[in-house]
């Protein structure tokens, strides 16, 4: 038994076919919880803005209305995919798919527990930036294929407001960088129970990196379209934006990847700024003082509270004042902290040493 | 073994998609193709362990000039029978254009100075970084060209920005900072008044004429 166990690792790990499937085994791992983790996501959306607006929210299927995400999938699935007749057909039904594959394939670097993590890169974090850039492309085509002038002033929204807050979440990414001196997000991680504050809450890189995290956060909120950004669709505005001519399962495929990029963000500001698995309480308390998978799970579903609260609470940006929040107020504001903290970081009150 | 594949694979599509750029008849499709280039063209890095570069180029070209590309091309109303009148007219120049840049490129594939001495690439030591390798060498020994680099590109977007740029007479632009700023009391007048005695609702059912 045990043989045949080692036969199986040996295959696994050293012939090209077997690395092959064990690739695909893990990410499968890491896919099957996410995509569930986005089906609840939609639940927990519409429940809390259900009880912030003092109404119950979906309660009719299931438990407590447990099964209303597999619910509204079986109804996506079930509904006709129209192409508008003037679209540019190919173009049209490869655009979800574009916009989901980014969202994917950036989950290959992120880190779980040490060690656990599908790629270990050197160059993870920049890794990250590059994949979710791509993820506008998908809009962005979306809206030309469509041919309709509502998709294509919300894909022109989308290329301009993601690119201008990519820079912004960019810079502010920078920082974390310098503190680290690695691009490994696993060792970004470590590095933040390490320093002076002594692995403690306090030594985190939110608290030195306070507007950075605040800035990536927001940056984050208007990199995923969401509200109070979400000028991309804008209901009342431009009905639908790029998602307009689309119906049935390609439609699902855009919000199945706009949650996927909200998990994303909230697990990459975790891992930066909140010290992804690492626990809050000191290390001589026994379960709770442990690093965990659990802290990692719980510091996510937090940063995603977050984006259900934003968006319950406040009213959309206005486009011009949404660019300036952008370009006139974030970039300076992080390319102000980038100087401060390479100053900081040379004299003796370093806290990164 | 696999690495060899790739190469090709990622070859394959690089030249397919080069070619696919310039004869694709729809302006965007030809931007998409270019995209796809680049994408490929960074996959080749990858397999030469450039992983820095490699990411680099998909971060900035595809993921940012190519976004702004896209933009700009999907919005020309590109008449495309009026694009190809001139086609045969501008042949012989372009073919001219051709044989120069490839005999140019051949001539740099066969004079000594690129000639690689160790076909394949040098094996790293474990725990070889390459983007920390790459940030020593451009903040030591090629620090001062790499200033003057990023000088010349802020100038290169001073100059833009200042050639661009150009005021409306006739637009009603607000400027946020200022709408922002206001407080109550610029916009809502509180008046005192004191309270003025109303009929209520039922004496006014009441005075209505029946029909």
């Amino acid at each position: 038994m045990l043989d045949l166990f080692k036969q199986l690792m040996d295959f696994l790990h050293y012939n090209i076919l077997g690395m092959v499937i064990y690739a695909i085994i893990k990410i499968v791992v890491i896919m099957v919880p996410l995509i569930l983790g986005v089906a609840y996501m939609t639940y927990a959306e519409r429940k809390v803005i259900g009880y912030m607006q003092i109404r119950i929210g979906p309660n009719r299927v299931g438990f407590f209305g447990l099964l209303q995400p597999f619910a509204d999938v079986l109804k996506l699935l079930l509904k006709e995919i129209i192409a508008p007749s003037a679209a540019s057909k190919a173009l049209f039904f490869i655009a979800p798919i574009l916009v989901l594959m980014p969202a994917l394939a950036a989950w290959a670097v992120m880190p779980f527990f040490p060690g656990v993590v599908l790629a270990d890169v050197n160059v993870g974090l920049l890794y990250v930036m590059a994949i979710t850039s791509l993820g506008v492309y998908g809009i962005i085509i979306a809206g030309w294929a469509s041919n309709s002038k509502y998709a294509f002033l919300g894909a022109m929204r989308a290329a301009a407001q993601v690119v201008s807050y990519e820079l912004a979440m960019g810079f502010a990414l920078i920082g974390v960088m310098m503190v680290s001196g690695s691009l490994n997000i696993s060792e970004i991680v470590m590095q933040q129970g390490r320093g002076i504050a002594g692995g403690s809450v306090l030594s985190w890189n939110w608290l030195p990196l306070l507007p950075l995290f605040v800035v990536y956060f927001i940056a984050g909120l208007a990199e995923t379209n969401r509200a109070p950004f979400d000028v991309t669709e804008g209901e009342s505005e431009i009905v639908a934006g790029h998602m307009i001519e689309y119906s049935g399962m390609s439609f699902a495929l855009f919000f199945l990847a706009e949650y996927m990029n909200m998990i994303l963000i909230s697990a990459m500001s975790s891992v930066m700024f909140l010290g992804g698995w690492l626990s809050p309480f000191p290390a001589s308390i026994p379960f709770l003082g442990a690093p965990s998978f659990i802290w990692w799970f719980l510091k996510v579903a937090f940063m995603l509270f977050f984006f259900l609260w934003a968006r319950a609470t406040f009213p959309r940006y206005r486009y011009d004042q949404l660019m300036r929040l952008g370009w006139k107020v974030f970039i300076p504001v992080t390319l102000v902290w980038i100087v401060l903290i390479g100053a900081w970081m040379q004299t003796s009150f370093s806290l990164w040493k | 073994m696999t690495t060899v594949v790739l190469f090709y694979l990622f070859a394959v599509v690089l030249l397919g998609a080069g070619l696919a750029t310039i004869t694709a008849k729809n302006p965007v499709h030809a931007a998409l193709f270019l995209m796809l280039a680049f994408f490929s063209g960074a996959c080749l890095w990858m397999l030469m362990k450039a992983e820095f570069l490699a990411v680099a180029l998909v971060l900035i070209y595809v993921g940012a000039v190519m976004v702004l590309f896209l933009f700009v091309v999907m919005m020309l109303d590109v008449n495309f029978e009026e694009l190809r009148k001139g086609f045969w007219k501008h042949v012989p120049l372009a073919v001219t254009v051709a044989i120069i840049m490839a005999v140019e490129m051949g001539l740099i594939l066969h004079s000594r100075a690129a000639e690689v001495v160790v076909g394949g690439l040098p094996e790293q030591a474990a725990g070889y970084n390459n983007a920390k390798a790459l940030g020593y060498l451009i903040y030591t020994q090629y620090f001062l060209p790499f200033q003057l680099s990023a000088a010349l590109l802020l100038v290169g977007m001073i100059a833009a920005i200042a050639l661009t740029i150009r005021k409306r007479k006739n637009t009603k632009y607000i400027n946020p900072a200022v709408q922002i700023a206001t407080k109550r009391e610029d916009r809502v007048r509180i008046v005192k008044m004191a309270a003025e005695a109303r009929p209520t609702v039922g004496e006014v059912v009441e005075e209505q004429p029946k029909a």
